[in-house]
This record gives structure tokens, sequence and C-alpha cells, in this order.
């Protein structure tokens, strides 16, 4: 029984393991809980789910699991009499529902426009607003919203205290669907590390003391020094806004693995392409800006500069001046990019954008050619080669 | 061997039967949850309960995995063989005892080993556990020797969610995460604190408490451990169930406030919102 459990939880997504598998067969057999499905339900979790984050997906798998709801056809329903369905809603019905549904056109006009849909709808459903299923605001379903709703495959009503503890799926706003997090980003941000050594003297210098004592006559002479930190600076750029909107979720991941693995990160923002200024914070983007001269004087050339941008506008936008869409600009994008070139020679660009579609956007090329090539696609592969051409000596 | 609710702790049902499990399968049991949901506290009273000793090992950004199992200082040797110790013959002498050694080599009944929050530790450092935690034992370079645990401890490990885990870790763990007490549970934990307290103070605390919780927008969430710093200044402050119960909405910001916001934001927009209520009154 409990095979088919695991295999059901693997289809619905969750990253179970043999070995978590196997830990709760094991507490299975050495009675740490009883028989009781709800007990079964906080172990199976305990055992096999890691993150809360799945504990919302896991609640609806063990849901289904346990009740069969995967059952539910339209073969099920094609042949129950009316007046069955009618007591089963009016079991579940409260009073103020009742009154509801007569707002509705009352039960009979419910059950039926029930059997139309029935005729309409010719396989299982789940979601939508229309069609008989789980998880929908169609009335007609379960885990709905509907307070018209007749209840299919779900016993109890979700919003009233009787319910089973994964009905009431509690973390379900703790579901994240990427199945990607930042760590692996930030493994391939690590590689960027350039260890130094500054600060307290901490460490025991072995090399420097065996030096020392043998001068000193073979008397001691201990010589510490600073423990090694990541000392390399990176200077991080996002395009924001516009169609960079369709991106926001990488970025973000990006942001947050950087700012978690760099200790001397500045990052700023600019609208499509760079010109004379940039900002930090976007709420007052017109009014607390820093001139990109300004920038190049403050962070010197030992930064390692990082674009995110689609690079998806008119070419207008690189190459001339008064070309940004926001303002009027003296001198054209690309004029800005040289100047930032010049200062910082470890400089790359990464794209959101699929690395195939880049052929095809003439803004795209241009600014590739901009960074003399060094533009990567914004995937795990594509963030360890900018990175590799980051750490080139140049 | 079971784990209860102690007289200064509240567990939920889920958290006693994730905590038995842990400890009847001999496995690390991995602990999150919003801050102040009492992470920390539950080794500690694991270890109470049980009658055992805890060890606690509070990881910091610069923790190695090394330092959990033994350092060799070599520079006391160094300076020892320069007085002419006799104790520099033996490299022994010179071995520091991480907490976890401390764990396996603790005699009596097995103790409880709290591994505090491990996400603030490098990204790597839950991997280089892995063996350790497995296996219970450790090979010591210097000595040519193997630490092998007398008895598996029992491992509370809590995370703020800070960095993720490697799943290979995670493998190896229990997993629990601590929701959010509801009001019954809140009201629990309450009385275990401050037993005296009125209850209709209580009831009128709670109240307010879990309706600032629900303000959207606010940034730090008021926690469990807040909401006990606030009730001790209430009663410090003498203050009535009524003056708390009086309060319409023309102003939102409780009384003693300071204890429960911590953010200069959030009780902006606290005020923000008192102040628009009262807009709407006049």
């Amino acid at each position: 029984m409990l095979i088919g459990f695991f295999f059901h939880l693997k289809e619905s997504g969750l990253p179970v393991s043999i070995t978590e598998f196997l830990a709760l067969n094991q507490a299975m057999k050495a009675g740490v809980v009883g028989w009781t499905v709800d007990e079964f339900y906080q172990l199976s979790r305990t055992c096999l789910v890691k993150d809360e984050a799945l504990y919302d997906r896991f609640d609806r798998a063990f849901g289904s699991y346990m009740e069969g709801v995967e059952a539910v056809t339209e073969e099920t329903f094609k042949d129950i009499p009316e007046d069955w369905l009618a007591k089963q809603a009016e079991k579940f019905l409260t009073e103020e529902d009742k009154a509801k549904i007569e707002a509705l056109g009352g039960l009979d006009k419910l059950m039926e426009t029930f059997r139309e849909r029935m005729k309409e709808q010719n396989e299982r459903h789940q979601g939508g607003n229309k069609w008989i299923g789980t998880a929908g605001t169609s009335p007609f379903g379960a885990y709905g919203y509907n307070p018209e709703g007749i209840r299919i495959g779900q016993d109890k009503s979700r919003h009233r205290k009787a319910v089973k503890v994964w009905d009431k799926r509690q973390f379900f706003n703790l579901d994240k669907d990427v199945e990607l997090g930042t760590r692996n980003i930030k493994v391939a941000l690590r590689k960027l590390r350039k260890f130094a050594r500054e600060g307290a003297e901490e460490e025991l210098d072995l090399d420097d003391t065996i030096r020392s004592t043998a001068r000193n006559a073979g008397y001691l002479d201990i010589k510490m020094v600073p423990e090694r930190h990541n000392a390399v600076k990176v200077l991080m750029l996002f395009d924001i806004g516009g169609s960079m909107d369709d991106h926001i979720r990488t970025c973000e991941e990006l942001f947050s693995a950087a700012h978690n693995e760099f200790k001397h990160l500045e990052f700023f923002y600019f609208h499509n392409y760079i010109y004379e200024f940039l900002w930090k914070d976007n709420n007052r983007r017109h009014n607390d800006r820093i001139s990109t001269l300004d920038l190049m004087h403050k962070y010197g050339p030992d930064y390692k500069v990082i674009f995110v941008g689609d690079a998806t506008m008119s070419p207008y936008e690189i190459a001339y001046p008064g070309g940004s869409v926001e303002h009027w600009n003296k001198e054209p994008g690309s004029v800005w990019m040289e100047r930032m070139k010049e200062v910082y020679k470890n400089l790359v660009w990464l794209n959101p954008q699929p690395e195939q579609y880049w052929d095809t956007i003439p803004s795209c090329q241009m600014a590739k050619e901009l960074v003399d090539d060094r533009m990567f696609p914004l995937t795990v592969a594509g963030i360890d080669n900018a990175i590799k051409a980051l750490r080139k000596k140049v | 061997m079971r784990f209860e609710s102690t007289e200064q702790y509240v567990a939920t049902d889920e958290l006693k039967m994730a905590v038995n499990a842990a400890i009847t399968l001999q496995k690390p049991l991995l602990i999150k949850g919003e801050p102040g949901t009492g992470k920390t506290m539950l080794a500690e009273q694991v270890a109470q309960s049980l009658g055992r000793k805890i060890i606690s090992w509070n990881i910091k950004s610069t923790t190695k995995a090394q330092q959990g199992l033994y350092e060799y200082d070599a520079v006391s040797r160094l300076r020892d063989s320069q007085l002419g110790d006799d104790r520099v013959h033996d490299v022994a002498n010179y071995i520091v005892k991480g907490k976890l050694w401390e764990a396996f080599e603790s005699d009596g009944e097995a103790p409880v080993l709290l591994i505090d929050e491990i996400d603030k530790a490098d990204i790597e450092f839950p991997n280089d556990l892995l063996h350790e935690i497995d296996k219970m034992e450790f090979y010591v370079y210097e000595t040519k020797e193997t630490v092998k645990a007398v008895q598996r401890p029992i491992v509370v490990i809590t995370s703020n969610n800070e960095k993720e885990l490697p799943d290979a870790f995670l493998r190896r763990c229990f997993f629990h995460y601590i929701s959010f007490p509801d009001k019954q549970t809140m009201t629990d934990i309450v009385n275990v604190h401050y037993p005296n307290l009125k209850q209709e103070l209580l009831k009128e605390a709670l109240e307010v408490f879990f309706e600032v919780r629900e303000v959207t927008g606010i940034k730090k969430k008021p926690s469990t451990s807040e909401l006990l710093d606030w009730i001790r200044l209430l009663v410090a402050e003498d203050m009535d169930a009524d003056a708390l119960k009086n309060r319409d909405k023309a102003s939102a910001i409780p009384p003693l406030h300071g204890a429960l916001l911590k953010n200069e934001q959030d009780v902006q927009l606290l005020e923000k919102l008192a102040f628009m209520a009262r807009r709407e009154l006049a």
C-alpha cells in the first residue's frame, strides 16, 4: 500500500527519495504513531517533505490519494439519481448556503444546470470556472470558493471545523512553482570569489612563523595573518520595467543569490540601456539618481560589472542621441557603454532572453557587440560562463 | 521515552510526533518556522523533558564544520616544545574537542545536540557534516583514531531559511515547520508564561495582536516572543483590559506598541491607517 502512496507523491511532483521512504517505513514499524490516518499524515509529512513550500502540494497529493478523488470522473456521476444528489447537497449545505442557492434559482435549477454541464463535459477537470471538477470556482465540484457550489469529491466543507487536516491546505500560500531555487545560482556565483586577507590577524601564518623562528635562533616567533575573506567587488546593473517584467522572477533569484554571496555588492537600475544616469530606488528614480560618470569614479576599476537586461528595444535607443524612450539623452547609449568598458575591464551582460532569439533581435546583437560578445544567457550554465569571463585577467 | 509539552513550552501534536519520530529512528530533526516561534527553545525543552544534557552549537557565518569535530592547537604545541613541557610528546594533548565530539563522548544517556541556525554558515557547511551526522563518527587525522558516538545523540537543527540547504542533507533529516500558533495555542502559550494573567486582558491583547498581524503590508509581523514581551509590559504598566477593548478604529495603534512593532515603517503604516480611519469617522 505504501509503495503506491510513494509513487503517487512522486507523480504529484514531490521530490521524495527512497531513503526518505525507507525512513517512513522504519518509523511505521517502530510504532512511532498509532494507526489513525491523521497520525500517518503527520508522520509521512515529517519524513518525506523537507520544505514548507511543498506542504501544500503534499496536502493535495495526500488528500487525493486518501480519498480517491482521482476516481471521480463523469462516469461516476452519470447515473446518479436526482434525489440522491439533492440529499447530498442538503447534507452539506448550511441554511445560509441554501438561502444563496435560492438566489441562483433554487436547487432544482442548480441540478438542471448541473446535468447540462455533465453532458457538455467529457473529461475530468480541475480548476477553471465552469466545468465540474475540483479546485475551481464553478458551482459544481469541490475545494472551490463558490458558496452556491455542490461539493463533489470532498466529504466535508473546507470552511468548517470538522475538515480533515490536509484538506485545510493551510500552507497553500507557501507553494512555489519554481523547482530551481537560488542555490544553484549561488554555487555558480561563488566561483567568482577572490580571497584576500584583511582585517584582524587571527590565523597562524605557518610559513612566516617557521622563517622567523629560524631567524630567531630557534626561539618561537609566532606570526599571525588575517583570515581570508571574499574580497571580490561586484557592480550589478539591472534593466527594470517594460519588457523586463516577464523576467522579474529570474532576476529576483539572481539578485538574492548575489546579495548573499558577495559582501561588496553594489547595484543600480537602468531602463533598456545605459545612459548618463542610473538609480538605486525605483520609487524615486526621477529624484534620486547617480550620474554614470560619478559611478565610474566612485567604484574603481577593480569592480566587476554585471549588466542584467534583455537588450530588447529599438536599435535607436542604443545608437542615437535622443534615442531613449524616457528622456532626451545627449549622447547615445553606445558611447556610455564604451566609457564603461574603458573603466571596467571585467564586464559581462546577462540576458534573460533565450539565447536562440538573440540573432533575431537587432538591438540584442548590437548590445552583444558592444560588450565584445560577453553576453550570456541568464541560466545556470550561462552564469557559469559569465563568471569565467569575469575571472579572466585583462 | 516520549516528548510531551512541558510547563514552559506548549507543543502541538504534530510537533510532538515529529520529535518522537526523530528520537525513535535516531535521525536529526530539522526545524524551520517564523522567527520567534520557539525553534531554539524546542531543543532545550526536549532535553529537559527527557532529562538529558543539552549541548548547543551556535552557528555563525564563519563557523566551519571542522570546528564542530575538533581543532588542532598547533601554536600551544610549538610553545610547549620550546619550554620543554613533557606534554608536547603526545599530540592528543593539543586536540581541542568540538561540540560534536563532546556530544558523541557524553556518558550516561545520549544528550540533545542543538545545531542552531545552520543556515547562517557557508553554503557548503551542511554537506561537510553529512557523514558525521549520518554515521555519528569521524576520524581524527592527528591521532589516527576514529571517534564514534557511544550513543547517538538526539540532534535538533534549526534554520531561518536564509540559505537553502542541500538535498543530500535534507534527505537525512526529519523536517518540521512550526507554523504560527492559532489563537487557542497562543492562549496556552501565554498562560504557560504568565499563569496569573487576567483572562480578560489576555483575550483583548490577543485580539489586538492578531489584528496587527493581519494588517496588509506590514514588514515584520510581530511573533510569539514579541507578544510575550508586550504582555509583560502591559502587566508592568498595569494596563486595563478596557484600555485595549475601548480603542475604536480611530486609534489603530495599540498602547506600548514599541514591543510589538520593531520597524519604523510599520509604525508609520499603522499611524497612516489610523489617520485614514479617523477621517472616515469625521
